[in-house]
């Protein structure tokens, strides 16, 4: 599947596309395969994403799963920081990245 | 310390303005993202991998008590209570929000602080030594000189949109503790006779293509200095290549052009730049230079109480020799075992800056290895300020060790790296506290890069790590050899890769060799000059 | 095209600069154009003939036409210094310090941003090609 993520252009967080808008959860991201310019044309016009770019990625236990690691880091955050990724309280988060 | 008169007040308040202005613009869509990147990239603001990260400059790595607890609220209030100092005497914030980021420029400009040119293809923040001032060793203190450079980089007009990043040091010692032949210009100060000058070295850098620079010039008298960066900084501006961002640094003219077209090149331009009377006076000089001379009360000297071998072994590795009698500089490591190199949280910060002020001058400087040093602090006080480091995590008594690795934020943080850096820096330095061979290996540069930008200065390390992306999986080439100092020297590649465990163990190896071939009194350097790469192979890969 | 913006007070040329080799061949011709990799110091021995120089930024980022205006203007020339091309309102109070005093850029300048980017900066560091005294002359009472 192809998912898009870029940055909030306000705060710079990490966004991924869920269909209808940006979400800080890669679980809720959604395969817009041959989809990917148009969206992301529109929405960087309308200043709702910042720096946007598609990716591959595959469902994992569900959910999608980015294909690079640079992009599972993106989606959970520093792995030396647990404390300050989206799921501090998660041991088998870091697994998910490498 | 240099202090700001209402000129440099206004100049950083009208920056202020001016980036929030552009912000602005930003947000309501005047601007693209093509457009307002240069533009926030010379305030320091980039995008990076999960949010903007804000870099402030710390010039010549000096700043007092008041400015690091600066530091420490913009941690609390803009970011997550931490920062990062950096290889270049910055300090870098991850989580900035860019509707915040002008009133953070507001707040560091309160006490006369910027992230001006801190990124860019612009002249960057200007580094130096971090003992300057303090130093035995040195043939005046060269951040007057910094400082004078610095105001005349700051928002030159001419060279707003150079080929690329241009990063200048300025050391005034034979020692070199600023990597200075490593950088685009490095300038050393230097006595002839009764008269002071500047050695231009120019085209250094490390990166994708490391270089060390040649001389250009072993004297510039003082008073062309400002003269002389200019003809050195047109030069590149005309010539320097525009048609490949990856060739495009001043190494790349240095070397294509050879170093004696390039000087004749500069040679001419300065001839012609002389007539024009664009260096400040020798007054403006002085003015600078009296604010750095701030006399340092009387202290007896007064050697510490050795008796305490934990405080002992901190103080043999963690100070250096001071130029007045009853002072040292001491040094506070930020790589405790199994921490992230050159993060400090903000209570970390503010205890720095109450330290500074109660065993020093309130100084504190930055250095290009992720450490803070505290330059000026009183011997007979040493055993106090180490006290007060032990229970805040900052008595780490490895400065210049396996364990002091400098490693650059990697792929935790940056957008550009291919592989992490600080969880090797800590599985290594965890590896070396556990087997007890920190002590026996003595000095140990060891730098890690999570890209070929060498951020991490792996190029330089007496061991070098360079992260790369192998189809898809994080991988690590080992280096060795390399030398930011005065016998600076470029690392090379042992062979293939190790993945992160490997390289672990690969760098135990390399120890290992050295412990069994050392003559009396080597290095690691030394002895991997005297026998060469052969021996480590040979227990790497054979 | 957008609207010519000028520092001066004579009346501009009626016809575009050609480029720097057709000038070189053209005794009679007065406007040149140079583009980025162009030596400006190939116009030195032509400047009395000279009324205006268009310096093109084909792209904002390649700054060596503020380069070539200040080797113009320290040359001596005193005709128009026009700024085309890819020019960005943060970038004119820049150009202006290099030498330019006429902008026409591709794309028209905000006429209010372009008043607040000239009137910004009340000092300036360093000496360019605006006449402006630096900070450190009037520090020691100087007048550059």
């Amino acid at each position: 599947m192809r998912i898009l993520t870029g940055n909030d252009l306000r705060t710079g967080a990490v966004v991924w596309w869920t269909g209808t808008f940006w979400s800080i959860h890669v679980e809720e991201a959604a395969d817009v395969v041959g989809e990917e310019d148009r969206v992301i044309g529109r929405e960087e016009a309308s200043r709702r994403v910042n720096a946007a770019y598609a990716i591959d990625a595959e469902l994992h236990d569900g959910a999608p799963r980015p294909a690079h690691i640079k992009d599972r880091i993106r989606a959970l955050g520093p792995t030396v920081r647990p404390d300050l990724t989206l799921k501090p309280a998660d041991p088998a988060a870091g697994s998910w990245v490498i | 310390m240099y202090r700001y008169d209402d000129y440099d007040q206004a100049m950083v308040d009208t920056r202020v303005a001016e980036f929030r202005d552009q912000a602005r613009r930003r947000l309501e869509g005047r601007l693209s993202e093509d457009q307002f990147k240069p533009l926030r990239l010379m305030n320091g603001l980039y995008l990076q991998l999960h949010a903007y990260m804000l870099r402030v400059a710390i010039p010549y790595g000096t700043l007092d008590a008041r400015q690091m607890r600066a530091l420490a609220d913009i941690a609390d209030n803009y970011d997550r209570g931490y920062g990062h100092f950096t290889t270049r005497q910055n300090i870098q914030y991850n989580w900035i929000k860019l509707e915040e980021a002008a009133n953070l420029l507001a707040d560091l400009a309160k006490v006369e602080m910027h992230a001006i040119q801190t990124s860019g293809n612009c002249i960057r923040n200007i580094s130096s030594d971090h003992f300057a001032g303090a130093a035995a060793d040195e043939v005046a203190d060269p951040r007057p000189y910094a400082e004078l450079l610095r105001q005349w980089s700051s928002f030159h007009p001419e060279f707003s949109a150079l080929p690329r990043k241009f990063k200048i040091a300025v050391i005034a010692s034979e020692r070199d503790r600023a990597a200075m032949r490593l950088h685009d210009i490095g300038i050393r100060i230097v006595r002839r006779g009764d008269a002071l000058g500047a050695q231009f070295w120019v085209g250094g850098g490390m990166g994708r293509t490391p270089m060390v620079a040649p001389c250009i010039r072993e004297f510039v008298p003082i008073d062309q200095l400002v003269t002389y960066s200019e003809a050195c900084l047109r030069v590149y501006n005309r010539h320097g290549r525009r048609d490949n961002k990856f060739k495009a640094r001043i190494k790349i003219l240095v070397h294509e052009l050879g170093a004696a077209e390039y000087t004749r090149q500069v040679e001419e331009e300065f001839a012609h730049l002389l007539t024009l009377g664009i260096e400040p006076p020798a007054a403006e000089l002085a003015r600078i230079a009296a604010m750095f001379d701030e006399p340092l009360e009387p202290a007896e000297s007064a050697a510490p109480d050795r008796s305490d071998p934990d405080f002992a072994l901190w103080m043999d590795r963690n100070t250096h020799p001071h130029k007045l009698p009853g002072y040292i500089s001491a040094v506070i490591s930020l790589k405790p075992v199994g921490g992230i190199p050159g993060d400090a949280t903000a209570d970390q910060m503010r205890l720095m800056a109450d330290l500074a002020e109660r065993y020093g001058n309130g100084e504190l400087r930055v250095t290009h290895t992720q450490n803070i040093v505290l330059p000026h602090v009183r011997q007979a006080e040493l055993h106090g300020l180490w006290s007060a480091l032990e229970p805040a995590g900052l008595g780490a008594a490895n400065i210049d060790t396996v364990e002091d690795i400098i490693a650059c934020p990697g792929l935790d943080y940056c957008s550009l790296a291919n592989a992490r850096s600080i969880p090797v820096a800590q599985r290594i330095a965890e590896r070396f506290a556990a087997n007890g061979r920190t002590a026996v290996l003595g000095e140990l540069k060891l730098k890690i890069s999570g890209c070929i930008n060498a951020c991490g200065h792996h190029h330089a390390g007496h061991i070098g790590i360079l992260g790369v992306d192998r189809k898809g999986t994080e991988n690590y080439q080992l280096l060795l050899g390399g030398s930011e100092a005065e016998d600076v020297s470029l690392g090379k590649i042992t062979g293939p890769g190790f993945d992160e465990t490997g390289i672990v163990d690969a760098v135990e190896t390399a120890t290992k060799v050295y412990l069994k071939e050392r003559d009396e009194g080597e290095r690691f350097l030394d002895t991997y000059r005297r026998i060469g790469m052969e021996p480590f192979k040979a227990a790497l890969y054979g | 095209m957008a609207e010519l913006l000028r520092f001066r007070a004579d009346e501009p040329a009626d016809h575009p600069g050609i480029t720097v080799d057709a000038f070189l061949d053209q005794p009679d011709a007065d406007a040149v154009r140079i583009e980025p990799g162009d030596d400006a110091r190939a116009l030195i021995p032509h400047l009395a003939r000279l009324r205006l120089v268009e310096v093109n930024f084909p792209i904002f980022g390649d700054g060596r036409g503020y380069s070539s205006a200040r080797i113009l203007r320290e040359a001596g020339y005193g005709g128009e210094l026009r700024a085309v091309g890819d020019v960005l309102v943060d970038q004119i109070a820049a150009l202006r310090r290099c030498g330019f005093d006429g902008f026409d850029p591709d794309q028209p300048l905000d006429p209010a941003d372009t008043e607040i980017a000239f009137a910004r900066w009340s000092a300036v560091y360093q000496p360019a090609a605006d006449g402006r005294a630096p900070i450190w002359a009037a520090r020691h009472g100087e007048t550059a």
